[in-house]
């Protein structure tokens, strides 16, 4: 069965969608990631959709659920690499993702990860930043 | 004088299953690029069709979509068809309100999808199913 890879990098789980979407691989990335998140107690998740042309309400909706979730379980989720034509579509549709974080790129939206979570709980960021003194 | 809608190329494809929207999307963005249609409005016209299909598999049990390049007088578009055999809708008008829906959905798919194309027309009776006709000019 046809399966969207969810990928661990450090506290961070990163999907990049490559496939043509429909209803039921949109619902099993959402069951699938939302496990990752409880199993690996990642705190941030990023959705690149850069491979993806078409997003209508179902999927949009999916998008939605999934941060909805992933915050939940303490989990912040950006979706980075929105096509300029879908974005447009999206809006058109009514569908205006409210809630979702984006970033344009998936450097951005990592950087955006980090700085969510940072300002969440700096504490634990202690042990790899030389420029904090206690 | 109105001017005559022809059809160039038409393909019919039968829609069973949720997979059946991919290779329909693919047919669809063939002909909107055949006619030299825009991004934007491929994309829209694409996320019209991923609707009236998820549409069509929910409420009317599956059935055929078409998809055709049309003309008229110096415009041409895209014309897809849904037909589907299930047991209609009740109240059209209520279908078209934004928000509206019998199943779970945000009830976006019928008026969310006639704000992407460029004409759209439904007629349905119960009992009998539901036809959908969407047109999207190249240039609409």
């Amino acid at each position: 069965m046809e399966r969207i890879p969810i990928l661990k990098m450090g506290p961070f789980l990163l999907v990049t969608i490559q496939v043509d979407l429909y209803d039921r691989l949109a619902l099993d990335l959402e069951a699938d990631l939302v496990q990752m998140v409880s199993k690996t107690e990642a705190k941030g998740v990023l959705i690149d959709i850069s491979a993806v042309s078409i997003v209508d309400s179902f999927m949009g909706r999916i998008l939605g659920n999934i941060a909805s979730m992933s915050k939940l379980l303490d989990a912040e989720t950006v979706v980075v690499g929105m096509q300029p034509a879908v974005a447009i579509t999206l809006v058109e549709l009514g569908l205006p993702l409210k809630g979702v974080s984006t970033a344009l790129d998936v450097e951005k939206g990592m950087n955006l990860l980090r700085s969510i979570i940072q300002v969440q709980d700096p504490k634990e960021e202690d042990d790899d930043d030389d420029l904090i003194f206690d | 004088m109105t001017t005559m809608i022809s059809s160039l190329t038409k393909e019919i494809l039968i829609i069973s299953r949720e997979q059946d929207v991919v290779p329909f999307r693919n047919r669809v963005k063939e002909h909107a690029v055949k006619i030299k249609m825009g991004l934007v409005n491929q994309t829209k016209l694409m996320t019209a069709a991923s609707e009236m299909i998820r549409n069509m598999l929910r409420y009317g049990e599956g059935g055929q979509a078409s998809v055709e390049t049309i003309s008229k007088g110096s415009q041409s578009g895209v014309r897809l068809i849904f037909v589907d055999k299930g047991p209609g809708i009740a109240d059209i008008q209520m279908a078209m309100k934004d928000g509206f829906s019998t199943g779970k959905s945000l009830g976006l798919g019928l008026p969310g999808t006639k704000r992407l194309v460029n004409e759209f027309d439904i007629q349905s009776e119960l009992g009998k199913g539901t036809v959908v006709m969407l047109i999207k000019w190249a240039n609409g």
